[in-house]
């Protein structure tokens, strides 16, 4: 698989000269609009879907379904908020792309078109808005997807951070999957594609009042293609769930509860890259609630686990996996963890806001 | 007793306590700098929070704390400029930034805090930012040992003094109390490790019959601790009587501002907050978990009124709070076993 492109020194291609920022006028439905698409958002995202140019965009389906057994579609949206727009390992853009092709995955589907809603806050330097466009059209390719639908708003000054963006995303789910966050049964293990923690603490290491110098930076990454392999092992795959905010132990907590069952998880057995652990114990808090965004946890029996371990390991984006807990009877709906000194403890849901301690 | 939040929040972690024999019962103290910060003194900081004309800085976990009827998050969700610092010194430069407004930072923790705030007040006066105040609301550790082992309901039998606080204090101060109450301190680190070895010393002095101050942080602690650290703190700051929440006034027990730095005073600068007075819940027993006189699940509103959504007392909101270190780590669990049976397996809260 291809490495990440690198975006640095992009230029748009027909830079809107009078306008270095976005104004008012780019979200009024007239010429400035017609112009942002027409020089931004068309010649990026460029396909024959958009070229539709309607009110709605019409998907022909009949190649997709002769060539993938199925009759079921998934359905899934996302909305991107994140500040700042660019960040270690990322940025916004890529981040919505992604997240909603995962959201995909975690079904088990094939990710095929998404939508994209921008609501641009007036002001928003023009080159940072092409900067972050480019390279969604770069995630749509590198994530085999096509952006099928647009839509762009203008918000005043003050009233947006810079931009938030949407995505809507549906793919098809090929017959023989079944995968919920219902189906994890006692005996079942528990699997990560990698170390947590690592998209949450490249994002606060540059929010301001809490900067930190690290090297740490955004697991951001499309899964299908970690999916897909996986899938291609087995379809006894249970859970699928990709571990964003609220973190490992948030999702661990969903999969208890929606299957009623416990989970039981080995600390020293889920990844941790040492400097996340460190910027973790310099801020007070702990790294299973941390969000990332190219994890995700696999629920599934024991008897196939190694196989699928073993292509989860020959994957970029799962090179570090690991079987780190097991479902069990007992408890349900209550995830607990044996600690790296042996002991026992609950992990809860994150009760708010994680807040950096005092001391 | 381990003095420090940090310690405790370490220890119900880890699951250390469970793994410790029987005779051993570790009693949490009172060093968490959020639960002992006087409702009244989160309240003057909300009505600060609200003003138009203040930008509200603080650290992180002071914001979920509850006043008597709002807290910092939701000023800051009603419009109030309320930031959160990893150092006061941001503070500065947010003031820099702002000039028509004036930033408050909260001044609060234990001695381990003290330098750094203190040093934001010497370079708002040295750098002229006369927009800059501080909330000051500062404890200290020594004062609250003598006020444990003074009250005839506290049985302890030896400390675990804070690692950090020994990093800038040093630990001479605490020897005088070793041999005043004839009780063994030994200084104490953070990871599971460091807090077996910090009982490990107090036990043998206590079956040696011995008490005096030991160092069991020597990777961090020297006995004459930080001293450019404690210079700052002595320029800025003096000593006072300060009221502990849950506990009530503790005399000579924190710091305020020294009458050279008032200016940066806020309750000085904005004189209508002075007139603040708040009483605490009547049914939160924080006082009680803070002096080690109760156990977090032995309070009848643990769990039940009280979560850390829902927080009665601070001791429920700072991950170094006891109560929310039970809570957390599923020591409401086993709370109801003690009551049920294994039910609680099948039915936590």
């Amino acid at each position: 698989m291809a490495e990440k492109p690198n975006l640095i020194g992009w230029t748009c291609p027909r830079p809107l000269q009078n306008y270095p920022t976005i104004v008012l006028g780019h979200g009024s439905g007239g010429k400035m609009m017609a112009d942002l698409i027409q020089h931004l958002f068309s010649p990026a995202f460029e396909n024959d879907l958009l070229g539709q140019m309607n009110d709605s965009t019409t998907l022909d389906l009949t190649e997709t379904f002769q060539s993938i057994p199925s009759n079921r579609l998934a359905f899934t949206t996302d909305s991107f908020v994140v500040s700042p727009l660019f960040f270690p390992g990322g940025n916004i853009g890529e981040l919505a792309i992604f997240g909603t092709i995962n959201d995909l995955a975690m079904s088990g589907a094939k990710p095929l078109f998404l939508s994209a809603g921008f609501i641009l806050e007036e002001g928003l330097p023009m080159e940072m808005l092409g900067k972050i466009v480019n390279s969604m059209a770069v995630a749509c390719k590198f994530g085999g997807v096509k952006i099928a639908a647009g839509d762009t708003k203008v918000v005043n000054r003050g009233h947006g951070d810079g931009l938030y963006i949407n995505t809507s995303g549906i793919g098809v789910i090929p017959d023989g999957i079944n995968i919920s966050a219902k189906y994890a049964r006692p005996g079942d293990v528990v699997l990560i594609n990698g170390s947590v923690g690592d998209h949450g603490m490249a994002i606060m290491s540059v929010r301001s009042g809490l900067e930190f110098e690290t090297a740490i930076k955004s697991d951001t990454a499309p899964l299908n293609g970690l999916v897909d392999s996986m899938l291609e092992v087995t379809h006894e795959i249970h859970c699928l769930r990709d571990a964003t905010r609220g973190g490992l132990a948030a999702v661990l907590n969903e999969l208890a509860t929606a299957s009623n069952v416990g989970i039981e998880f080995d600390e020293k057995a889920v990844p941790i890259l040492p400097e996340v652990n460190a910027a973790c114990e310099m801020l007070g808090l702990d790294p299973f609630y941390i969000a990332n965004e190219g994890k995700f946890v696999v629920v599934m029996p024991e008897a196939k686990a190694e196989e699928v371990l073993f292509v989860m390991r020959k994957h970029p984006y799962g090179k570090d996996a690991a079987i780190i807990g097991k479902v069990v009877e007992n408890h349900p709906g209550l995830v607990t963890a044996r600690t790296s000194i042996g002991g026992m403890r609950v992990v809860d849901l994150p009760a708010g806001e994680l807040l950096p301690r005092i001391c | 007793m381990e003095v420090c939040g940090g310690q405790t929040h370490s220890i119900i972690k880890s699951g250390l306590d469970q793994l410790l024999p029987k005779e051993i019962n570790l009693v949490h103290g009172p060093g968490c700098p959020v639960c002992v910060t006087p409702l009244e003194l989160i309240d003057k900081a909300i009505a600060l929070a609200s003003r138009r004309d203040v930008i509200f800085t603080s650290f992180g976990d002071m914001l979920r704390v509850p006043g008597s009827s709002s807290d910092l998050f939701a000023v800051k969700a009603a419009g109030g400029d309320v930031r959160i610092l990893y150092s006061p010194l941001d503070s500065l430069k947010i003031a820099r930034e702002n000039p028509d407004k004036t930033v408050v930072f909260f001044g609060i923790g234990f001695e381990t805090t003290a330098p750094p705030n203190a040093m934001a007040v010497v370079q708002a006066q040295v750098q002229g930012i006369n927009n800059f105040a501080m909330l000051v609301s500062h404890v200290t550790v020594p004062a609250a040992i003598i006020a444990l082992m003074e009250s005839p309901d506290v049985k302890v039998d030896g400390f675990l003094a804070a690692g950090h606080v020994c990093t800038v204090m040093g630990y001479w101060e605490y020897e005088p109390l070793a041999q005043k109450y004839k009780i063994p301190i030994v200084v104490t680190g953070f990871e599971p490790v460091d807090i077996v070895h910090g009982i490990l010393k107090c036990v043998r002095q206590l079956e040696g019959d011995r008490y005096y101050v030991e160092n069991a942080y020597a990777r961090s602690v020297i006995r004459e601790g930080n001293r450019p650290a404690q210079a700052v703190i002595q320029r800025v700051f003096e000593l006072c009587d300060r009221p502990w929440r849950g506990i009530g006034v503790i005399p000579q027990s924190g710091y305020r501002l020294r009458p050279e730095f008032a200016e940066f005073d806020a309750e000085l600068r904005f004189p209508e907050i002075q007139s603040i007075e708040t009483k605490e819940s009547d049914l939160c027993i924080s006082g009680l978990v803070l002096q080690g006189r109760k156990k977090p699940h032995e309070c009848m509103a643990f769990g039940k009124e009280c979560t850390p959504q829902t927080p009665l007392g601070a001791t429920m909101v700072s991950t170094e709070g006891a109560c929310a270190a039970y809570y957390r780590y599923g020591r409401y669990a086993d709370a109801n076993r003690r009551i049920d049976g294994d039910k609680w397996l099948k039915n936590p809260i």
